[in-house]
């Protein structure tokens, strides 16, 4: 078999061939929302993120009818109906294949997948992996709530080992994935953690998540609050780990350095957090009181390293038991060349080479090969 | 010497005129035998003979070499006549090692004409096959176990090997030509034209010399030892067959399906978008569509069955014409994603080239049992329109009507192809393009529902499940539309507005109006085709899909008899063409024949009350007209109460084979 050296389109922003709203024309989030009612639960992450999303998507100053929300099944797939853009409530897991579908046969769209830790990493693992190892532009929002919802209280594939549910009287004994962990492998392009409650982080992951040309994957942790109430508690600091949230939030920031816990403008860690990530002489990821080692120690957050692997051991400090610790922001922001981009370079540049009607070259085509004629 | 013979200086041979020939060429599964099988096809196809083929190979891409499941053939039947069938039973095996030869010779007719390679019949590859001793030392003995045909056993390999010498080849691969000496040898017995294979290997093997001299050295050795050795003493002249006029070309099913689906991007103007994942036998739809990007179709290989029919559906919701392409496993896979289809309502080709099942089955043997799983194989009441090709040439014809009723009535459709039509070929007569049926998209560009809110009662809002009130179809708006933002899904939709609707009597009429409007496909259907010579019939033979050649070979044969039968042949399987219930009724017996167990009768039974008598056989292989001719025989005799015997029209030798239609 052959490799032919594909030429890298020069694409850079993820909605770059999004046409815009005219000029002067300002959107709101109301023009953004359907005229459906909404029908979560009361107290739902859900209502956070839609709320963000219909406030953030008229900064994008793209124009609403080139907007496509996909979802699959659960209860955040429900999102696209409560926006009134162009969307399809799909089947269970198969939102990324769909989406894959939408975005390569239009490059004029822009393609938003709304899914759970149910829907996208149980039923939808395949699809999930494939449209990541891809790189097909449009942006995965990963609700991950750690529960079945929707089918009323079943452990996910995110559910620590040992929860209780309907399905798991004496204790679930499924080892959990890590969504941030298994996009890094499945060498996603830009791979991102927020959490529903934090509005302005939110929005800023979305902005950069919509900018990035490829599959942008954004974990949102998003609390369940029948099912699965305070699953988030240490890294929001409430319930009873409230004052815990400091040490329980590792902050990325592309550039910095990585510390955390309690910070002191005027302290002699000149505003760096009391605990700090650095590299081990084993070369692993370790956490380290930031007063202990040298400021030039510390690990310097670098999102667009080509290398995953620094990436990925950062995303391995949440344990996969009770979510105490969990580093937030973007992980991983590389570029690549994506498949839809050089999926149709191929159609355009096979386009360009051919003269006259489609007719005619059908009927060469056709009439190609041994033919004979009977008169 | 490779041109045409000149038959004054042939003063040795003798020519024999025949109406037909049937030739299967069998060999190890890495002899080449479907190369060379496609080349004796084009050349009797260039040269105007009808034909119908049929290759059977092993599922596996090179099986124990040598073994009776390792055998690879390629049949071939060509006339001076309007055949249907590949035939029943070949006149010529070209058998290339042991295990090819007892493979079969079960199936050859007494009299029947056998060349066999003898360098393979080694102690090893007789054990191989099964044979305590060797066969072609017992030519002409009293035990000889061949007695009952002409056995020429030729080192074909030997001499290839002699002949390719110059090119200083290894034994090996200078052994990997006989095929082509085969075919140079069969190619002279024949009569056939040589140039277009002579130009098929200068293609093929352009870059390299060597192996192309060895080629085109053993094609004309084999040519030569026709025509000079005294091993064969008759050539054969079957004569250009009488087609009606127009350019022809040779064409499989698969091909002839790719090019349905262009055809079909074409005259929608829709872009077309392939979501497919490889499986046997419809990878080559996908291998074709996606050498012809410079019509704008878009190749996706998925992840999975469900990934390929999910891109489809997401192209479709964006405006592209939606394929997927399978066989029954991925179908199985496909199912939700269909019904998902289903309730959207949006254009999607769902193509199944069936294969033997249940589960894996019979991947690379044909058989016709997904019919019922295109009807039903789905949750919910989910009706999709099935469309079915009755040749390989005629899978370009069905591509385009099931991309009509597709675009038409936003809908996915079945398109029912089977491993026979896929791989078999026949001369197609091509269309011209300006005949085929113009599909218009017609995307929805306009609000269409007036709101309370309305002040001059024009529409301000859009309702994405008002409907064509003909044809019931919804209007299709994609992305990009200004106004006519929308969401769809798998949820129930409130009638009309779209909308999520849990309401029961609206799901009722919900469930009902989808049923009518594939029901409504009916009223676009031209009435069906009867085959009824005489007018006197008293039995109707119906069948669907590749079973259209042993049916309509069975009627011939049995006509030719002196008996009275009708054929109809169904494309449309749903919704049922509108005059099929008058028809069945106005005959006193109907027979179905089908490669299942049953799946049209029973469907036919349900829907018309009709006794509809099955005729059922799942070989992996096509049915065999003379067996149906003598079924249909049996049943003429019970409907006019009376003795049926076909005679030499049937089973009885000695003219077991294809005939011309009675005029």
């Amino acid at each position: 078999m052959t490799a032919i050296d594909l030429t890298t389109p020069t694409l850079r922003s993820g909605t770059e061939l999004v046409p815009n709203v005219d000029e002067g024309v300002t959107q709101t989030g109301k023009e953004f929302t359907s005229d459906q009612e909404v029908r979560w639960c009361p107290g739902c992450g859900d209502y956070a993120v839609l709320k963000a999303v219909q406030g953030f998507l008229p900064d994008l100053g793209l124009r609403r009818e080139n907007i496509v929300f996909v979802s699959g099944i659960g209860c955040s797939s429900r999102f696209p109906y409560y926006l009134d853009t162009y969307g399809m409530h799909s089947i269970h897991g198969r939102a990324p294949s769909i989406a894959t579908g939408i975005a390569t046969a239009r490059e004029d769209l822009s393609v938003w997948v709304v899914t759970g830790d149910g829907d996208a990493l149980s039923i939808g693992g395949n699809h999930l992996i494939h449209a990541l190892r891809r790189n097909v532009n449009m942006t995965i929002l990963l609700f991950n709530n750690r529960i079945y919802g929707l089918t009323k209280g079943q452990y996910s594939p995110t559910s620590e080992v040992g929860k209780v549910t309907k399905s798991t009287p004496v204790g679930s004994v499924d080892h959990p994935f890590n969504p941030v962990s298994l996009a890094l492998g499945a060498e996603a392009s830009f791979v991102a953690r927020t959490i529903d409650s934090d509005r302005k982080h939110l929005t800023a992951v979305l902005a950069a998540a919509a900018a990035h040309r490829g599959t942008s994957f954004v974990e949102i942790y998003q609390n369940c609050p029948i099912f699965n109430d305070g699953a988030f508690d240490a890294i929001k600091g409430m319930g009873d780990h409230k004052g815990e949230k400091d040490y329980a939030v590792i902050p990325l920031v592309h550039g910095q350095p990585i510390t955390f816990g309690v910070r002191d403008e005027a302290g002699p860690l000149n505003g760096l957090g009391d605990k700090a990530l650095i590299r081990s002489a084993s070369g692993n990821i370790e956490v380290v009181d930031t007063a202990d080692v040298s400021t030039e120690a510390i690990l310097v957050h670098d999102a667009h390293d080509p290398d995953p692997s620094t990436a990925f051991a950062i995303s391995r400090l949440t344990a996969a038991d009770y979510l105490n610790r969990s580093p937030i922001g973007i992980f991983r922001q590389v570029e690549r060349p994506t498949y839809d981009d050089q999926a149709r370079a191929q159609v355009s540049d096979a386009v360009s080479k051919v003269t006259g009607s489609a007719e005619d070259r059908l009927s060469a085509l056709i009439n190609a090969g041994d033919t004979w004629t009977i008169d | 010497m490779l041109r045409e013979v000149d038959r004054s200086v042939s003063q040795t041979k003798q020519v024999k005129q025949l109406d037909r020939v049937i030739i299967r060429f069998a060999g190890d599964s890495g002899d080449g035998m479907q190369l060379t099988g496609d080349r004796f096809t084009q050349e009797s196809a260039v040269f105007g003979n009808d034909l119908v083929t049929l290759p059977n190979f092993p599922a596996e891409i090179r099986a124990p070499q040598g073994t009776l499941p390792g055998v690879s053939s390629f049949q071939i039947h060509f006339a001076d006549h309007d055949i249907l069938t590949a035939g029943d039973r070949p006149d010529v095996l070209v058998a290339m090692n042991p295990a090819a030869l007892k493979a079969n010779l079960g199936d050859l007719p007494k009299g029947a004409a056998i060349i066999v390679d003898t360098a393979d019949f080694t102690k090893r590859n007789l054990d191989k096959a099964g044979y305590d001793t060797n066969p072609l030392d017992q030519l002409g003995e009293v035990n000889d176990p061949l007695a009952d045909f002409q056995v020429h056993a030729v080192d074909l390999t030997g001499i290839t090997v002699e002949a390719v010498k110059e090119f200083g080849l290894s034994r090996k691969d200078a052994s990997r030509a006989k095929n082509m000496f085969a075919l140079g040898l069969l190619s002279w017995m024949y009569g056939r034209p040589t140039e277009p294979t002579v130009k098929f290997l200068e293609k093929k093997f352009a870059k390299v010399p060597d192996i192309l001299g060895a080629n085109l050295a053993a094609f004309k050795a084999g040519w030569n030892f026709g025509e000079t050795t005294e091993t064969f003493v008759v050539q054969y002249e079957i004569k250009p067959a009488k087609m009606k006029t127009g350019t022809y070309r040779n064409i499989t099913g698969n091909l002839a399906l790719s090019y349905g689906l262009v055809a079909a991007g074409v005259r929608s103007g829709l872009p077309v978008f392939l979501g497919s994942y490889p499986i046997t036998p419809a990878s080559d739809i996908l291998h074709e569509l996606s050498r012809h990007k410079s019509f704008g179709v878009t190749t996706l290989q998925a992840e999975d069955e469900i990934a390929g029919v999910g891109a489809a559906i997401g192209a479709s919701f964006a405006g592209h014409l939606g394929v997927t392409t399978t066989s029954g496993p991925g179908i199985a896979l496909k199912g939700e994603a269909i019904g998902l289809a289903v309730m959207t309502e949006l254009p999607l080709l769902v193509v199944n080239v069936q294969r033997g099942g249940p589960s894996t089955g019979l991947p690379t043997k044909t058989e016709q049992s997904d019919l019922l799983q295109a009807m039903y194989g789905r949750n919910g009441e989910a009706p999709v329109p099935i469309v079915a090709p009755q040749s390989p040439g005629d899978c370009f014809a069905a591509a385009v009507e099931a991309a009509r009723i597709a675009i038409t009535y936003r809908t996915p459709v079945m398109l029912l192809s089977d491993g026979y039509l896929a791989n078999g070929s026949e001369p197609w007569q091509i269309p011209s393009i300006e005949d085929l049926p113009v599909i218009d998209p017609n995307f929805a560009t306009e609000r269409n529902h007036a709101t309370a809110k309305s002040a001059d009662g024009e529409p301000d809002e859009f309702w994405p499940y008002l409907r064509d009130e003909e044809t019931l179809a919804r209007p299709w708006a994609i992305p990009g539309t200004a106004g006519l933002e929308h969401r769809i899904g798998g949820l129930e939709k409130g009638e009309g507005h779209g909308n999520i609707s849990y309401d029961s009597v609206n799901h009722d009429r919900m469930v009902r109006i989808r049923a009518e409007k594939i029901k409504r496909i009916a009223n676009s259907l031209p009435p069906l085709e009867i085959d009824d010579p005489s007018g006197e019939a008293k039995v109707l033979v119906i069948g669907w899909g590749s079973t259209y050649g042993p049916i309509g070979a069975a009627c011939r044969r049995v006509r030719r008899a002196g008996y009275n039968v009708a054929q109809v042949h169904l494309r449309h399987l749903n919704p049922f063409p509108n005059d099929l219930g008058a028809i069945l009724k106005s005959y006193d017996k109907v027979l179905v024949p089908e490669m299942n167990l049953g799946q049209l009768s029973k469907m036919l039974r349900a829907e018309y009350l009709v006794d509809a008598i099955g005729y059922n056989h799942v070989y992996g292989l096509p049915l065999k007209a003379a067996e149906l001719a003598e079924a249909v025989g049996a049943l003429v005799g019970e409907a006019e109460g009376k003795d049926v015997d076909l005679g030499e029209h049937g089973l009885n030798p000695p003219a077991d084979h294809e005939e011309a239609p009675v005029s």
